[in-house]
């Protein structure tokens, strides 16, 4: 690169007028500064090249052939099929069901985190500063605990014989019918189990967020609409909701893309007891293909790929306008 | 849902300090204004419902928390029972004793040597991805030349790339180069994962720091590496904390690729915990234990939760709503 440049400055500055040298010393200042640039980018650059770029576009080709264990083991070319990898992955496997099933609860998910977050916000603006301090406390632990470890721990309150939940549910309704109730295996209660953990994990970011965006609403603009005469829920949604809104969309899209990538929480309930083939998500179904079929694990990686960066492309979008590059 | 906590900060992660402090109050005083007009039984009343609302959203949070520690101070014989205790009378420390020294079975990897394994596979993504994006981030916030706007439109993107998507085709490649089952191995592909997010949070720190301060520091007779380590650098150690540390959580807590490339004895504690609990299939996994487990993971992700949150503060929310 240094060399092309050296070799091309004579030239240009032989036709420039004499007078204006200091345009090629700045020409020269900024083809510097690139090459410094370019070499403190490189280690990044060579470590995503390498571990994202090339295995998205390697996966890409993957899934166009029929590659499996065998080819790797034998070190054969696997074949060419187009795009029979997904006609068959949307035709003869369960692929859409999973499909459906994660958009359905990324739905629900994405519901009650929004609603239930944005209500914990405007609940602690009305609060004490000694009421907000505890909840601000409760939230932030449950949100920092791993995904894992909270798994494992409401796994363990909803476990079928020593549960805390069937023990109450006996409890409250003075029966024993809830004893060796078990949560994990009928489908429909693991997603309500599972619910009930993603929420409790996520409510926290969705509820400070919100928080500090309401504290951005000018208090004067309030004062003028509750002397106007605009009450609570007119107050919210007239006023304060169109300050929230760039902040809000943001979260949604975020809620959406994460609430698709659920893996640890659905996996770990499964290893409890649950049924995977009817609890998968679209991760848990992929991880379990296992390692042998990898033409058609590349075309499940692919259609992945594509959904979650077209939704997240709302959101790549919005960053970029707002940060002004 | 790591990469949930990552993508809180590039909102701007709200401070615990800003949640605390006085950022809700402008609002709180109108709100008292208009309420004092009503009659006052009502208003005590509105009080009340208020702070049982409150209770209940801290115990629902809280109350997880508290069962993992509750149970891993409880002797097993008292877990293993159809009336749970609510507090741990008979105090025992068995089980933290018991998760640390249980004998792996053959093959398997026991907590100490899942920790040490989840300790230098995150150390060394730490200093790798903070070496790395430190140097992109300078590139990007300092530097003027073609591409840099590429650059950083494809770390955002690069960002959005659910990498557990092509966990086979990584797979694949880590086979390739005989890594499947080490340290590197899983090195590398969280260095890939931590090092979009890293350079983006680190490019807002190195663009907050004036150049200003370093060319006057020049004209002072620094070098430009002199005004660069004695000014900007001091300047930039919160914003190295803060990242390090997410990505100290993020390589902590990851799961997916853990499972799919290690083995046995290299379990990370994530892994080591999921095998350690879904042994209970069987029925003769120690809960106390698991308890006492989970309670050490969950630890210094939580201390170091709560300084990255008191830290940092304004970003996206303070952008977004000027408009």
């Amino acid at each position: 690169m240094s060399d092309t440049a050296t070799a091309a400055r004579p030239t240009k500055t032989e036709r420039r007028p004499a007078d204006r040298p200091p345009v090629s010393r700045e020409r020269r200042r900024a083809r510097r500064e690139a090459r410094g640039a370019w070499t403190l980018l490189g280690p990044s650059l060579i470590i995503l090249g390498v571990m994202v770029g090339y295995p998205a576009v390697l996966m890409v080709i993957q899934s166009f052939t029929d590659y499996t264990v065998k080819n790797k083991v034998l070190g054969t070319l696997p074949n060419f099929v187009w795009f029979e990898n997904y006609i068959a992955l949307f035709s003869e496997s369960d692929f859409p069901a999973v499909l459906m099933r994660s958009l359905g609860l990324m739905v629900v998910l994405t519901i009650l985190n929004m609603l239930l977050g944005i209500l914990v916000a405007v609940l602690m603006t009305r609060l004490s500063r000694a009421w907000r301090i505890v909840v601000s406390v409760g939230l932030l632990l449950a949100w920092a605990m791993p995904p894992l470890t909270a798994t494992v721990v409401w796994g363990w309150i909803f476990d079928t014989q020593y549960g805390v939940v069937n023990w109450a549910l006996n409890t409250m309704t003075g029966t024993s019918d809830w004893t060796n109730h078990s949560w994990l295996l009928n489908p429909w209660s693991f997603f309500f189990v599972l619910t009930i953990i993603i929420v409790w994990q996520s409510v926290p970011f969705v509820a400070f967020t919100t928080y500090a965006a309401l504290g951005q609403v000018p208090g004067e603009v309030l004062e003028a609409a509750s002397l106007d005469g605009a009450t609570g829920l007119k107050r919210f949604g007239l006023i304060v909701f169109p300050y929230l809104r760039s902040v809000l969309t943001v979260v949604l899209v975020l809620q959406i893309i994460w609430n698709l990538r659920i893996f640890t929480q659905v996996y770990a309930l499964q290893s409890r007891g649950g049924i995977a083939a009817e609890t998968n998500v679209l991760g848990t179904y992929l991880f379990r293909q296992g390692i042998g079929e990898f033409g058609t694990t590349a075309a499940i990686g692919v259609v992945m790929v594509v959904l979650l960066l077209t939704l997240s492309w709302g959101y790549v979008r919005s960053t970029l306008k707002e940060e002004e590059l | 849902m790591s990469t949930q906590i990552n993508a809180g900060t590039q909102l701007g992660t709200i401070g615990v300090d800003e949640v605390l402090g006085e950022g809700g109050e402008p609002n709180a005083p109108k709100k008292r204004s208009i309420e004092a007009r009503r009659p006052s039984g009502k208003r005590i009343a509105t009080r009340t419902m208020l702070n049982i609302a409150a209770a209940i959203v801290f115990v629902m949070s809280v109350f997880p928390v508290y069962w993992m520690v509750n149970m891993s101070f409880t002797p097993n014989d008292q877990i293993i029972s159809r009336d749970p205790s609510f507090f741990p009378w008979s105090f025992t420390i068995q089980n933290y004793i018991t998760a640390w020294t249980r004998e792996a079975a053959q093959g398997q990897t026991d907590f100490p040597h899942a920790l040490a394994t989840s300790v230098t596979v995150t150390l060394g993504v730490l200093v790798a991805t903070l070496l790395f994006a430190f140097l992109a981030s300078i590139a990007v916030a300092r530097f003027h030349f073609k591409g840099r706007r590429a650059f950083i439109v494809s770390v955002l993107i690069v960002q959005m790339i659910p990498g557990e998507a092509m966990m086979f085709t990584i797979y694949g490649m880590i086979d390739d180069w005989r890594l499947i089952n080490t340290l590197l191995g899983l090195g590398i592909v969280y260095l890939a994962s931590v090092i979009p997010f890293t350079i983006w949070t680190l490019r807002g720190f190195v663009a907050g720091v004036p150049a200003d301060l370093e060319e006057a520091a020049m004209i002072d007779g620094c070098t430009k590496s002199q005004a660069f380590w004695k000014v900007t650098f001091p300047l930039l150690a919160p914003g190295l904390v803060a990242t390090g540390i997410f990505a100290f959580i993020q390589s902590w807590n990851e799961f997916t690729m853990a499972l799919l490339l290690m083995k046995g004895y290299n379990l990370t504690l994530p892994t080591w915990l999921n095998a350690f609990q879904s042994s209970s299939v069987s029925g003769s996994v120690n809960w106390g234990a698991v308890m006492a487990g989970s309670t050490l993971i969950a630890i210094p992700v939580v201390i170091f939760f709560l300084i990255v949150q008191g830290r940092m503060t304004g970003g996206l929310v303070a952008g977004a709503v000027k408009g």
